[in-house]
């Protein structure tokens, strides 16, 4: 690549984000030099197979690429792996690596992500305790899987689910430790909790809801079992630590950008510097489909629609960043697919029946569809993404008449004209 | 190793020689084929590989699944009743070697 000179963009992290965005700013003609740093030393790999079929008994050995091997220079996208920053320089406009050189930007985008979040209790890092997240900890889990008889995981949030009903096909007796009384209470409706709790329990996992961790139990230095807040032991050769994430924020907060959770962006994605932006799971934003109020969302769609509109930002176009989001998780044979953002307090109707394992829950608020969270019913889904994107208006009193079809719904209420 | 070929509504395909058992997203994906996205990683849930598959192997297709089916609904350009699939459920080997299809103009 020759031809492209001086500061153009410098994207720090190379997940789904960062190279979604390098991608969109060449196939939008960006002309300046386009920067991928990335702390990890591999080539850039998606992140969503890592706690499922990277794990599963037949799982290929290597992780999925996000791009071919020839794409990053084959577009002129600088793809530095193993380059860490340590700070940002806002009055030179320079992010300084740990190896002591700098790189000049025009703009800059960060795509940290989020890294896991390890309790604060006794033990928490020992080896056999495992974090969900990168591919050095995937690799670790699929090595230890096929010899372990027990596993304990913390947290039944979705990669934690996702792990244990992995697990439990490696044939390794699982029980998951929650604090909350529900599977999944922070992402769900109570009707769907309920669903995925049977449903773990007839996969012969263990699920011991409103049990905190302790601490972890070590014998020569490694990890053995794990103690819960009630003083019961669970033996485990493995941990994982399914607690959640936590946005990588701290270049951000170094550099005096404005962080509320994530780093705060504006609807164009812009942080309180003009000239940095902030995409994906490092970063919190004004929601329009929840009344412009901050959100951070952890999610491959919201990464890369974001990525999107960060180039779209970049390449002149000043438009508000409105997608509605969506996610998928994989818990063995059950395929959850949500539309929307499920709060605490929605008022739920429930399409299809919960007893035969297909059906959805839809989420209103202020009589205003919120959420649609669907297992085994991708005709639902789709309809829901439809229903948002065409900012329809169902209510509850329609979506509970005898007979109701999202599908026929979406389909016909969303024709042009 | 089975040879795809992708047609982007240019004069040039793009011929691709997939490894054994990679799926018409993947081998896509890995040689930086334009137009396929393959978000969800292949797992049927994203709709973003979408493809047209040529007339000529439609009969030697792996049948659809369900949620195949249901997530054809989920495309961005218009769904061919006969000719849409999601590339990622599509593993090219006898009789789908060389596989031929077109590749819509919006996946997002």
């Amino acid at each position: 690549m020759t031809g492209r000179s001086g500061a153009g963009t410098v994207i720090v992290g190379a997940g789904h984000a960062g190279v979604q965005l390098a991608d969109t700013l060449r196939t939008g003609g960006y002309p300046d030099r386009v920067v991928l740093l990335d702390a990890q030393d591999t080539a850039p790999y998606q992140r969503p197979p890592l706690s499922k079929e990277y794990l599963a008994p037949d799982g290929a050995p290597e992780p999925v690429p996000l791009r071919g091997e020839r794409f990053y220079s084959d577009h002129g996208i600088e793809l530095r792996p193993g380059a860490r920053v340590r700070a940002i320089d806002r009055a030179a406009r320079a992010v300084l690596l740990d190896d002591g050189t700098a790189v000049d930007y025009a703009t800059l985008v960060l795509a940290t992500g989020a890294e896991p979040r390890r309790p604060p209790v006794p033990g928490a890092t020992l080896p056999g305790v495992h974090g969900p997240v990168t591919l050095a900890d995937a690799r670790a889990l699929r090595a230890a899987l096929p010899g372990a008889r027990s596993a304990v995981v913390v947290g039944a949030g979705f990669i934690g689910l996702e792990f244990a009903a992995v697990a439990r096909a490696h044939g390794v007796e699982v029980t998951v430790l929650e604090a909350a009384e529900r599977p999944m209470a922070r992402v769900l409706s109570p009707t769907m909790s309920d669903y995925f709790a049977g449903a773990h329990t007839r996969m012969g996992t263990e699920l011991r809801m409103g049990e905190a961790l302790a601490s972890i139990e070590e014998d020569r230095g490694r990890a053995v079992a794990a103690v819960g807040a009630t003083g019961r032991r669970y033996p485990a050769d493995l941990v994982l630590m399914g607690v959640g994430v936590a946005p990588r924020v701290a270049l951000a907060r170094e550099a005096g950008l404005r962080v509320c959770d994530g780093v705060a962006v504006d609807t164009r994605l812009r942080t309180s510097d003009p000239s940095i932006l902030a995409i994906g799971d490092c970063a919190t934003f004004p929601a329009p489909w929840q009344g412009g109020e901050w959100v951070r969302l952890e999610s491959v769609q919201n990464a890369t629609d974001q990525a999107r509109h960060a180039a779209g930002t970049l390449l002149g176009v000043e438009e508000p960043y409105t997608e509605p989001p969506w996610f998928w998780s994989i818990q063995g044979e059950h395929r959850l697919q949500i539309a929307g953002v499920p709060r605490a307090g929605d008022e739920h109707v429930i399409l299809g029946d919960p007893e035969r394992g297909r059906f959805s829950v839809l989420g209103f608020r202020g009589g205003v569809l919120g959420a649609v969270e669907s297992v085994n019913r991708p005709a639902d889904h789709a309809a829901a993404r439809r229903v948002f994107r065409h900012g329809l208006s169902l209510t509850p009193e329609r979506a509970g008449e005898p007979g109701f079809d999202l599908k026929s719904y979406a389909a016909r209420a969303s024709v042009p004209g | 190793m089975p040879r795809i070929i992708y047609h982007n509504g240019t004069a040039e395909p793009n011929v691709v020689e997939a490894a054994d058992g990679t799926s018409v997203m993947r081998a896509a994906v890995a040689n930086d084929v334009p137009g396929i996205v393959g978000e969800c990683g292949g797992q049927a849930m994203c709709a973003t590989c979408h493809v047209y598959v040529r007339a000529e192997h439609l009969d030697l297709l792996p049948e659809m699944s369900e949620d195949e089916e249901e997530m054809l609904e989920c495309t961005a350009a218009p769904r061919d009743e006969k000719r849409s699939r999601l590339s990622c459920q599509i593993v090219p080997g006898p009789g789908l070697d060389p596989i031929e299809v077109d590749v819509p103009a919006d996946q997002i």
